[in-house]
Parts: structure tokens; sequence; C-alpha cells
């Protein structure tokens, strides 16, 4: 399975029934594709709505109509639009209950790091500050390495996102609980070993009595 | 408020003006307005807007013609030509956490003395900035943001200058409405006065100085 895909499914099993939800750019966006079906979420997005609803039909866009990547969007009926003083309000005042960001880093107090890497990479943080500062649940959705090297470190050595404790992070190799007591290694991939996760990893994992295999559907 | 043509609405800024755009990635900007600034050759601007869209659209194009000298936006991932003229040091960039920069604009439109946000605390965003422990929490005081223009857009306007703005082509406009000296509206159609309900307007027109037909 594309290790993206395989992210993305586990990421959707996190979301309850009812949950107002805002998904970054990326890997975070193919997690509205896999829902269970019994589970019915709403998706907010910085610009300005509630209610999203999947890319229209060729033909079908909507220039005034887009997520907060500028790819157009539908809105589902019972959706509703506002500024984003509003928006932001929803996001810094508690009332999002999961959002799922993309990492550059995350290290063992749990803390992220995904707006700039330092002379070379400048997007900027945009929403990403308030969203990790407000949002009742933060998951963290990435690969594990990139060019060979953990993105779950001892110490972020990138600008912190904030020094909120995520929740969850999601990768390709596995599921970990950013804890007290440092990062709780949850669930590891089919067909991977424990060792091969701690090999890659080069914060320091505790592992859970309770390890169990991803469970995707 | 007064409907005027676009280039008398324009010829009013000046070179070196701080200048509110609208928009989120191009969306709700008001393009004709930009495209006027263009036309007009208006320089060492100061512009302060969520993020600067693509290199050929919105606010990108106005980086593309090198008229603006200082940017407040809190994304430019979208635009690597922003992103090569901040590394160049051509343009100077304050980078703001987005609900961080649309408080800041709401506070100087409100008459706030700034805002007290949890956003940014323990990181580069905090430097040089008060904390303040309110009920055992702490908060980062940020100062409002004001500008003598807000370049606007909406869908459609009476002649009283109340707005009425289009699914997700709000967003900064109707707060950048409240905090300019001069705020010029940029949009589709422009109606009688009683053609849009009381309960249908966004930004009631005494926010609004001036109003442009767009395309």
């Amino acid at each position: 399975m594309d290790p993206k895909i395989l992210i993305a499914k586990r990421v959707a099993l996190e979301l309850k029934d009812g949950n107002l939800v805002n998904l970054g750019i990326g890997i975070p966006t193919l997690v509205a594709d896999y829902i269970p079906k019994d589970v019915k979420v709403f998706f907010q997005s910085e610009n300005g709505i509630i209610g999203m609803g999947p890319v229209p039909e060729h033909g079908m866009e909507h220039p005034d109509l887009t997520n907060a990547g500028a790819t157009y969007v539908s809105a589902l009926p019972g959706s509703s639009c506002f500024d984003s003083a509003v928006s932001f309000g929803i996001i810094r005042g508690g009332h999002l209950d999961v959002t799922v960001l993309g990492g550059l880093q995350v290290d063992e107090k749990g803390h992220l790091a995904n707006w700039m890497v330092p002379g070379k990479l400048i997007p900027g943080m945009g929403g990403a500050m308030d969203l990790v500062t407000g949002a009742k649940r933060v998951i963290v959705a990435m690969i594990h390495s990139a060019k060979g090297e953990s993105k779950i470190v001892q110490t972020c050595t990138l600008p912190l996102t904030s020094v909120r404790r995520v929740d969850l992070i999601v990768t390709d190799m596995a599921v970990i609980e950013p804890t007290e007591d440092g990062l709780l290694l949850k669930e590891i991939a089919p067909e991977l070993s424990v060792e091969d996760v701690i090999k890659s990893t080069q914060a320091h994992l505790n592992v859970s009595k309770d390890l169990k295999i991803m469970k995707i559907e | 408020m007064r409907v005027i043509q676009i280039d008398k609405a324009v010829e009013m800024v000046k070179n070196g003006s701080i200048i509110m755009i609208g928009g989120f990635l191009g969306v709700g900007t008001p393009e004709a307005l930009i495209d006027e600034l263009i036309k007009e050759g208006k320089r060492e601007l100061t512009v302060i807007a969520n993020d600067t869209a693509f290199p050929q659209s919105g606010i990108g194009k106005l980086i593309a013609k090198k008229l603006v000298k200082k940017l407040v936006v809190s994304h430019i991932g979208t635009n690597p030509e922003t992103q090569r003229q901040m590394i160049a040091k051509e343009v100077d960039v304050d980078l703001v956490p987005q609900g961080t920069l649309i408080e800041q604009i709401r506070a100087a439109g409100v008459g706030l003395g700034g805002i007290l946000t949890p956003t940014g605390i323990g990181t580069v965003v905090e430097d040089g900035k008060k904390i303040i422990e309110v009920n055992g929490k702490n908060y980062l005081l940020e100062t409002p943001l004001s500008a003598d223009f807000a370049l606007i857009k909406a869908r459609k306007a009476d002649c009283n200058g109340n707005l009425v703005y289009s699914l997700t082509a709000r967003n900064f406009n109707p707060i950048m409405a409240m905090a300019a000296k001069i705020v010029i509206a940029e949009v589709d159609e422009i109606l009688p006065v009683g053609m849009i309900p009381p309960d249908e307007v966004h930004t009631p027109g005494i926010f609004i100085d001036y109003v442009v037909k767009g395309r």
C-alpha cells in the first residue's frame, strides 16, 4: 500500500461521529477519502467554511469556493461561510475537535515543527500555530523519515509551531502517542518489527505493553 | 460613500503607502484594483494580507513587478518568487500566525489597544513581545495593525456601500474594511439602495469610502 494512503486510512479511524475537523495540506487532505461509512464529520477550512464536500466535477467549480490550499471544493447542504476572525475564533477558541497536520519534525516532548527550514524553505506558519494551540486534539500525519533521516527526534532543531504537546503521531511505520513520560509506541505497521521502528527513529521510544499492529480498514 | 472610476480610486494611493489587500490565495482579492496599481506604477508599498497568492495571480502580481517593499503576511508557501525575494533581502517579510494577523487588524478597526493570544508562546513569534498572565495562563500581547488604504473585494454593493461577499471569498475582507483610513471596495455588481435586505448585509456601508466596479 502507498505509505501516504496507509497513514490517511489510519488517521481516518481517529475521527468520531459529529467531529469538527480541519485537515492540513498534503497527506492530511487524503484522510477525507477514508472516513468510515458510519462516521459523519464536518470539515472546516481556515479560509472560512464549515461543511466542505469533495472536489466538484470538472465544470462545476465555483471560483469563490475553495479550501485553504486553493483547491476547488463543494459546499454540502447545511454548510456555512464566515470571515477569518470567526474562522480563527473557531480554531483558537477550542471549538475545533481535531486538526490533522503534516510535520517536518516531532520531538520527545511532543513538540511539532512544521513551518520553516531556515534559509531554505520559508512557507510561513499560515494557520498552523493557531491550529496546534487551539484544537482539542492535534494529530500529526507524516512519513516517518525524510532522505533517510528520522523526523521523530530527541529535540526539534527546526523552529517550533507550538509548545503544546501534540496528541498523536501517525506515520507509515508506527502510531506514537506523546505522553508526559515521552513517546509511547502504540502500533507498528504490518510486516514491520519493533526493532525496525526503533532503528528508524532518532527519538527514544517507550514500547506499549499493549503494542498492536496498525489497524486499517 | 461614493461610486468612482477605478483609476480615480487608485490615484489616491501614494508610493510608500501601507495597504491592506483582502483575499486568501487570490480568492476574494480585488484583482482589478491590483492591476490598476501596476498600471499606475505604485511603488515601495507595504502590503498587509493573508498571503501573496501565486506568481501570476492576486498579490503575486505586485511581487512579480517588485512594487512591494514590505509584507506582513501569514503564508508565502505558494509563491516561490516571494520566498526568493525574501531570502535575497529584496523584500522585508514579517510572518505572522494567521489567527493573530486577523485579530491585529480587527483590533485596529474596533478600537482595541491590542489582543492577548496564546498562539506563538514558546516559539520565535514571541521574540520581543510582552507576555501577560491572565488567570494563570500566558498570552502574547499583539498590537493593532492599521493601514492607509484597504483594498477589498465583495460580490455586490448598494449605493450606501453595504456589502455582500461570496462564499470563501469573504475571508479577510470584512475585517480589513474596518481597519484603514480609506477603504475601497471592488465589487461585481452595484445595486440601488434597498436592493440588499438589512439581514443580508455582511459589511455595513459606513465602513466603505469608495466603491469601484470590477470586471
